[in-house]
């Protein structure tokens, strides 16, 4: 005789326990450390932050860990962690133009103010796999691939000194403390849109705590595309290219580097420093043809991650300034001028919960679904007849 | 676990859920938004379910989960876990012993009564969803109760078909007033809805709505005079306890194409044949 299913518990609890010996792999490898997840798998560890929403190296590394490198379920843990921290309060907005810079290039100047400064790239490498990373211990990398440590810059006479292959914690001083940013030139001149700062005392949206009003403020969007799923944002900016939405991007500056981060405490009424962070900040500069109100300038789009991430800073500016269509007078015609469509679908927990949830028992429907088609085909057959 | 709250949720975001169902009892059907938390459960898996729950419960709860009407099925399980690790409140799986009930796909085949919540775990909270996907769009047509668009939808379907083609989440209209996604219960359930007198709560994690059915409110499932609401029969009885009044799994027992009926409601079932 049938009886009805069981187990449920069990087999929890036993897939639990062979998920821990997977993630182990064999033992006879060592076991690797969050210091080795932090330093030698540094980018896994800069995404996770950034979409993550969680500047915290350690718990990233965590994560990456428990989550087998698997990164949209780091993402998810760092997620589900911070969700249960407390909220005391906003920082006041980061200055990156006194960022100490490791890594600095606009593509729309042949030398800017302070220099070009290649830092650490694959830009340039030949991805050509290095054997010499194969074994343990064999020194650090093939020089002549084209990933050598060393700082390289041209242009500027004033170019930063130091160190540009430092991963953290840069040396770099900043030249006069600050290093402004390239586009600036163009704001002088009024060529480019004025960006006027929000007063500090103004609020700023939180998604994970307000959840997405539509249409959404700038505030909002650029804090979704900050946590958007890297791949999913980077197609939407690729589609721009390809004349979905198209606007014209130049990398007006890229930056990567450390800032301050300050918090004005109620109780005293004054700035303090609470602590010091990686980012990587895009500036895009696009065209604009001028508007029955406004004349023909240039117009920006903007992205900023956590740690190093240049792919999804420059895609996450393409994506904000494909966004700003309808405040700058132009027909939403793609999905990637489609605030709903975009902003919906850009969080990889969300989606990747969602879809993945298909793999739940669905019977009951399932049944519904059964009883219908029965009597709807057994009634066709009878028409037929 | 004593680094987390009780059920996990701190008290702030507890208090912001509990003011969204106030007001989602206030108005019946309506979906309130709500400042939805990432929780340490996937999307899809019943976060809007699990953050409900997390709001409401309180250390003198008799708990009981069911995911398509069981109790121990996997996913069940795993939220009546996280609940009993993160309260240490009583659970059960006898739908008359709970005071609160978490469900997945299903309302209980045992009549609910007064004094009892029941929290659904919503996918997709928009009843027209799949006729209009744009938020801004659906909510002007709440707003002006603007639902011909559904009505012409299942008159299409009886046309066409000479059947609705929905067998689950069937919509209602709520107090006369909000159309209202039930939840992917089969439309066997959606009679149950109607004047319960247990507080049915639907919570929807990604999405991050909320919406209500106070006790005793009127709850219609659309249909037209000439072709009123039906709800699926099967002309089996349940193999395991003989009931002819339960929604009915059908397993599959060989490879033969040989069925049986068993009731998907377990606790039910179990209880019928006087366990």
């Amino acid at each position: 005789m049938y009886v009805a299913v069981k187990g449920g518990e069990k087999a929890i609890a036993s897939a639990h326990r062979l998920l821990a010996e997977e993630r182990r792999g064999d033992r006879s490898v060592p076991e690797m450390t969050l210091d080795q997840i932090d330093q030698q798998l540094g980018l896994a560890v800069d995404r996770v932050m950034t979409e993550g929403s969680l500047y915290d190296r350690e718990l990233a590394a965590l994560a990456v860990k428990q989550a087998r490198g698997d990164l949209i379920e780091a993402i998810f843990l760092a997620r589900a962690y911070r969700t249960t921290l407390p909220r005391f309060g906003a920082s006041r907005p980061v200055d990156t133009s006194s960022m100490v810079v490791r890594r600095r290039v606009s593509a729309t100047f042949k030398d800017v103010p302070g220099g070009q400064i290649l830092g650490a790239t694959f830009d340039y490498t030949h991805r050509l796999l290095d054997w010499s990373l194969a074994g343990a211990g064999q020194g650090n990398g093939d020089a002549t691939s084209g990933s050598a440590a060393q700082p390289s810059r041209n242009g500027s006479d004033h170019a930063q000194p130091g160190n540009d292959a430092a991963p953290h914690g840069s040396v770099l001083a900043p030249l006069g403390g600050r290093l402004p940013r390239a586009i600036d030139a163009l704001d002088r001149e009024g060529l480019i849109e004025t960006e006027e700062p929000d007063p500090d005392d103004r609020p700023v949206a939180d998604l994970t705590r307000d959840g997405l009003g539509l249409p959404a403020d700038r505030d909002a969007r650029l804090q979704n595309l900050a946590r958007a799923d890297e791949g999913f944002v980077l197609a939407l900016g690729y589609a721009t290219q390809r004349g979905y939405g198209r606007n014209h991007p130049f990398a007006g500056e890229i930056r990567v580097g450390e800032v301050e981060v300050e918090l004005v405490p109620e109780e005293l009424g004054f700035p303090i420093t609470i602590g010091e962070i990686t980012l990587t900040e895009c500036q895009m500069v696009n065209q604009f043809k001028g508007s029955a109100t406004a004349p023909p300038q240039f117009t920006r789009g903007y992205g900023l991650t956590f740690g190093h991430a240049e792919r999804k800073a420059m895609t996450m500016a393409l994506v904000d300034r494909a966004l700003r269509c309808r405040e700058l007078g132009e027909m939403p015609i793609s999905p990637p001028q489609d605030e709903e469509f975009v902003l919906s679908h850009s969080d990889n927990v969300e989606a990747s919960g969602f879809v993945q949830h298909l793999k739940l028992p669905h019977h009951v429907d399932f049944q519904s679904e059964l009883v219908l088609i029965r009597t709807l085909r057994s009634e066709a057959q009878a028409r037929a007849r | 676990m004593s680094a987390y709250n009780f059920a996990f949720l701190d008290e702030q975001t507890k208090r912001m859920i509990r003011r969204a169902l106030l007001k989602a009892v206030a108005i019946p059907g309506h979906q309130v938004p709500f400042g939805s938390r990432e929780m340490p459960l996937s999307y899809g898996w019943g976060t809007g379910g699990v953050q409900v729950t997390a709001s409401v419960i309180g250390p003198d709860d008799v708990f009981k989960v069911i995911d398509q009407g069981a109790d121990d099925t996997t996913n069940a399980v795993s939220i009546r876990q996280f609940f009993e690790r993160t309260t240490r409140v009583r659970t059960t799986t006898r739908t008359d012993a709970a005071t609160l009930i978490q469900t997945r796909h299903r309302i209980p085949e045992t009549p609910l009564r007064k004094g009892q919540i029941v929290v659904f775990q919503v996918p997709i909270p928009e009843p027209l969803r799949w006729l209009e996907p744009r938020e801004i769009e659906t909510r002007k047509m709440h707003a002006l109760e603007e639902y011909g668009v559904m009505h012409v939808r299942l008159y299409e379907d009886i046309t066409r078909h000479g059947h609705v083609e929905t067998a689950y989440d069937y919509p209602v209209l709520v107090n006369g007033r909000y159309l209202m996604r039930p939840s992917p219960i089969p439309k066997f359930d959606n009679p149950k809805l109607d004047r319960n007198p247990a507080l049915l709560l639907f919570g929807a994690g990604r999405e991050k709505r909320i919406y209500a059915v106070p006790p005793y409110t009127p709850v219609r499932s659309l249909d037209f005079e000439d072709h009123p609401f039906t709800v699926e029969r099967w002309d089996h009885t349940c193999a395991l306890c003989g009931a002819s009044d339960a929604f009915m799994d059908e397993i599959v027992v060989d490879d033969k194409g040989g069925r049986m009926f068993v009731c998907s409601d377990t606790d039910y079932c179990e209880r019928r044949r006087g366990r």
